[in-house]
């Protein structure tokens, strides 16, 4: 699936990957391949990336907010 | 005729003038394109942040209030004037300055006369501006513009936006020059807060996000938590191209006075070599009229 994470700034992060993990208000969650459509709010943390060769990033956030369709996760944070 | 050597030092401190307009022209340019880049990079997070705002408004209908989009009876204002720190600019800073008093003139006369209009000034120049016409500027930042940054620009937003909220303004303006490009800026009223009710275009239709979109925690909660950042977003934007802006317009004009030292040094040339050739003309004359004497 493709993710993109996105700053007032820059693009941090933009390509395929296997796993995205985010900081929801209400706790920690994952996102997959083939997640159904999903737009949620995002609170301080870290954001997780697997991408397909299996290597793992970490963002630290302050807030943002996630909107997943048709395996394309856009991240935006600040 | 003028004096020769008059002339040559006037040639002299044209040349040197217009060797530093040349060079603050190129020190425009190389900062206009870094500025252009920060507009750049800042709009694909417009963009998205824009386009999921409208799939969560859409499908909560019309019906969302917030404190940000609740009109009120605008009875204490602030006026948020964006020009730049330096002068050299050709009317950037004048032209910020000229329209906020005209803005207030216009639309919030009774309330200026009530003291009820703030102005907040960011950039040195248009506080001197307004200074050196009597009037009040009730809150002014001039060190935000040396280092333009979303960490920077964000505590300033947030504190507009809480103090729309506590209702200590009814109504947020901010005057800027909108970049369009180098040479051209288009000065720009636009009123922040409260947001302005727009018809949302049906391309994309409620039926359709209504149950589209898993909605984490709900879609209230999301769009109370969007609308400060694209407020946030929008502020930042009219200071990034306020900013580009600034630079183009001194570009325009350090390349006008280039021109125009130019056009001068060629003729005060012009002017220096007849004075040469007048000079020459008589030291002849009097060397044959010397000559014819002797005879």
């Amino acid at each position: 699936m493709k993710i993109e994470i996105i700053t007032p700034d820059k693009t941090i992060f933009a390509g395929e990957g296997k796993l995205v993990q985010l900081p929801g208000l209400d706790g920690l969650f994952a996102i997959l391949q083939n997640h159904a459509p999903l737009i949620a709010s995002l609170k301080a943390g870290k954001v997780k990336i697997i991408d397909n060769s299996d290597v793992v990033a970490y963002y630290d956030i302050t807030s943002g907010v996630v909107e997943v369709k048709e395996n394309h996760v856009l991240v935006l944070v600040e | 005729m003028a004096n020769l050597k008059e002339v040559r030092s006037r040639i002299e401190s044209v040349n040197s003038t217009k060797q530093i307009t040349s060079a603050m022209k190129m020190v425009s340019a190389s900062k206009l394109r870094k500025a252009q880049n920060a507009i750049h990079n800042m709009r694909p997070y417009a963009e998205k942040l824009s386009e999921i705002m409208q799939h969560v408004s859409t499908s909560l209908g019309k019906s969302t209030v917030s404190v940000y989009t609740r009109q009120r009876v605008p009875e204490k204002v602030l006026i948020v004037a964006i020009a730049s720190n330096r002068g050299l600019s050709g009317p950037f800073n004048a032209n910020v300055a000229k329209e906020a008093m005209q803005h207030i003139g216009q639309n919030y006369l009774t309330q200026f006369k009530a003291g009820q209009v703030e102005i907040y000034t960011i950039g040195k120049k248009v506080f001197d501006f307004l200074k050196a016409r009597k009037i009040d500027v009730a809150h002014r930042n001039d060190t935000l513009l040396d280092d333009l940054s979303m960490d920077n620009v964000k505590p300033l937003a947030q504190t507009l936006l809480k103090e729309f909220a506590e209702e200590k303004y009814d109504r947020i303006d901010i005057i800027y020059n909108q970049f369009k490009n180098a040479a051209v800026q288009v000065l720009t009223i636009e009123q922040l807060l409260p947001v302005a009710p727009q018809e949302s275009d049906s391309t994309f239709t409620p039926e359709k996000s209504e149950d589209y979109y898993i909605f984490e925690p709900s879609k209230e909660e999301i769009l109370h938590e969007l609308i400060p950042k694209a407020l946030t977003i929008k502020f930042y934007k009219a200071l990034l191209d306020s900013a580009a802006s600034e630079h183009g317009a001194r570009m325009t004009a350090m390349h006008k006075a280039t021109d125009n030292a130019d056009e001068l040094i060629k003729s005060l040339r012009l002017s220096y070599n007849k004075a040469r050739q007048a000079a020459i003309t008589s030291e002849i004359l009097e060397i044959v009229g010397g000559a014819e004497a002797l005879k």
